[in-house]
């Protein structure tokens, strides 16, 4: 069969993916460029041109540099609490104790409660009045009287990010545990003999099977971080004083709440850029990885 | 195998407990909740077991009569499994071919990173334009119409897992069935679905899970029991004026269920996923 052929047929074969494609995300996205250069409402009118105006307004807005903060903030401190607390968990799970095959499944428990439920369960125990870390922390005497943690800025952005960590770190240690599973055991007894020390041995022969997976994991959890909205939405809807808006909540209040399609299409942009950048960055550094191992 | 020191392997073993109270303690209070009276859940100092398991909850989320919380409920748990279920049969049919024409053709495998990079954007790019489209079709609040949205996301996800899933079914077995004369529709139905099929069903568990888990597009989409789904539902009792606990924790445990019982099940093929395809999203 010819070359061209076997292309043509494969496109032919693709055609209902891209007919979706363009339905769903092509046309979506499209249009959203569109709107952002107009004055659209939500719902009635379909807005006149206006230029670049929404993004003047919107990159001039103290909301939005704020929300940048914030989410950049959440994502930084999220993700890197998530690797560190994964990979050392990965390293005792591959250590050998009684039980370890059960830990091992006990892990999957956070990954799979859905994002909402998990939202919600971290928000009761928060609870003001009746939450179980107030009562905890009350009943071993670490604390005096019960405190509101979603409901004071101070703390409420902290109580979402440890939330946060609580149900994606586990992910991370078990690509972490593939990871260090395919650790050949000759290398590591080899290290062993040549005397080399439990700090050196994780830096030199262990590192560089960890680092290719982590480095995807890194970088898919910040993107992911970086547009978060349902466990924010469900715990604070980005308050107390907006300390917990993020950009995805600001998009969601400008284009939905207050109805601005056409300003909140050019935020939504604006998002989608620094996301692109962040994943553009991605493709380098696993480039680069890939490159030098 | 090294000799562990007696002082370490009690250190790893504290660490281990420690590691299993911090996974387990949530999940479990969550469950604790579900079961315990009004009075143990506001009682200070707390009730950390109830004193009668109480499981009227239940009954409460599960019963089906007019108007009560537990029709709303069920009304969203049928709308959830629907919904998720048709975006995922949608998903994989669609993917199917696609990602075997993207293994077997590398002249087009540059589609293949489009088709990823569609992934990485934000679900606000495409909601405003989605919602007034929906609107103009009269899809609004409507099972079709989110099943629709939802292959945004699981059209593409979908596509990568099947795509290296056949990437791992040597193309021989195909070319020696093309010289034995095999039209290209018997080749795939008789030989490499039926080789594909352990990939493609974990592929369709992982859309299920993605639609179950869905929130932000069923937030802005659907408005009443017509097509609430299950996230959404909890959400509105963690935020609406229900002033018992219990009853949130319960809708929650309900809803974790499934997706838990399929994560403990299908651990091997889902971490095996997870560390090759990539993170569930």
């Amino acid at each position: 069969m010819s070359g061209t052929w076997i292309t043509t047929r494969a496109w032919l074969l693709m055609l209902p993916l891209l007919a979706v494609m363009i339905a769903v995300i092509g046309w979506p996205l499209a249009d959203t460029v569109r709107l952002s250069f107009t004055d659209a409402r939500l719902v009635g009118t379909e807005g006149s041109f206006v230029g670049v105006e929404n993004y003047a307004k919107m990159l001039g807005n103290s909301n939005f540099l704020r929300a940048l903060v914030t989410t950049t903030w959440f994502a930084v401190v999220s993700v890197f609490a998530e690797m560190v607390i994964g990979v050392l968990a990965a390293l005792l799970l591959n250590q050998q104790f009684r039980g370890r095959t059960l830990l091992r499944a006990l892990m999957i428990l956070p990954w799979a409660l859905p994002t909402v439920v998990n939202a919600t369960l971290w928000r009761l125990i928060y609870n003001p009045e009746y939450g179980a870390l107030n009562a905890a922390l009350t009943q071993i005497g670490l604390l005096d009287g019960y405190r509101s943690w979603l409901g004071e800025p101070g703390s409420a952005l902290t109580a979402l990010i440890v939330a946060d960590c609580w149900k994606n770190f586990p992910l991370v240690a078990l690509i972490a545990l593939a990871a260090l599973q395919a650790v050949p055991r000759d290398i590591t007894a080899a290290s062993l003999v040549d005397g080399a020390g439990p700090f050196n041995r994780f830096r030199f022969v262990i590192m560089p099977y960890l680092a290719g997976p982590l480095l995807v994991a890194l970088v898919l959890r910040t993107i992911e971080a970086f547009k978060v909205f349902d466990i924010i939405w469900v715990m604070t809807r980005g308050g107390p004083a907006n300390s917990t808006r993020t950009l995805s909540i600001l998009v969601y209040q400008e284009a939905f709440s207050f109805q601005r399609a056409g300003s909140g299409a050019s935020l939504a942009l604006i998002v989608t850029l620094l996301v692109t950048v962040l994943a553009v960055a991605y493709a380098a550094l696993v480039r680069k990885a890939a490159g030098a191992t | 195998m090294e000799r562990q020191s007696r002082l370490f392997s009690l250190f790893i073993h504290a660490c281990a407990l420690l590691l299993a109270v911090v996974i387990l303690a949530p999940v479990l209070w969550l469950f604790v909740m579900s079961i315990s009276s009004p009075a143990d859940l506001s009682a200070k100092p707390l009730n950390w077991w109830p004193d009668e398991i109480d499981l009227s909850r239940y009954a409460e989320l599960l019963s089906t009569a007019q108007n009560s919380a537990g029709a709303a409920f069920v009304a969203s748990l049928f709308n959830s499994l629907t919904v998720a279920g048709l975006a995922t049969v949608a998903a994989i049919a669609v993917a199917i071919p696609s990602a075997w024409a993207v293994s077997r053709t590398p002249s087009v495998s540059w589609s293949l990173y489009a088709v990823i990079a569609t992934y990485m954007l934000p679900p606000v790019a495409l909601a405003v334009p989605l919602y007034m489209g929906l609107a103009h079709l009269g899809l609004l609040n409507n099972v079709f119409g989110l099943a629709l949205v939802y292959l945004t996301i699981l059209a593409p996800f979908t596509t990568w897992l099947l795509k290296s899933g056949f990437d791992s079914i040597p193309r021989e077995i195909e070319s020696a069935a093309m010289i034995d004369g095999a039209r290209l529709d018997q080749i795939l139905r008789l030989i490499t679905l039926p080789l594909a099929a352990p990939v493609m069903a974990t592929s369709a568990l992982f859309a299920f899970l993605l639609a179950w888990d869905e929130f932000f597009y069923a937030l802005l989409f659907t408005s009443d029991q017509r097509a609430k789904t299950l996230t959404v539902a909890i959400a509105d009792l963690a935020g609406g004026r229900v002033s018992d606990y219990g009853l949130i924790a319960t809708a929650g445990v309900l809803a974790a269920l499934p997706p838990v019982l399929i994560g403990l099940i299908m651990q091997k093929a889902l971490i095996s996923g997870l560390t090759s395809g990539g993170v569930k999203g």
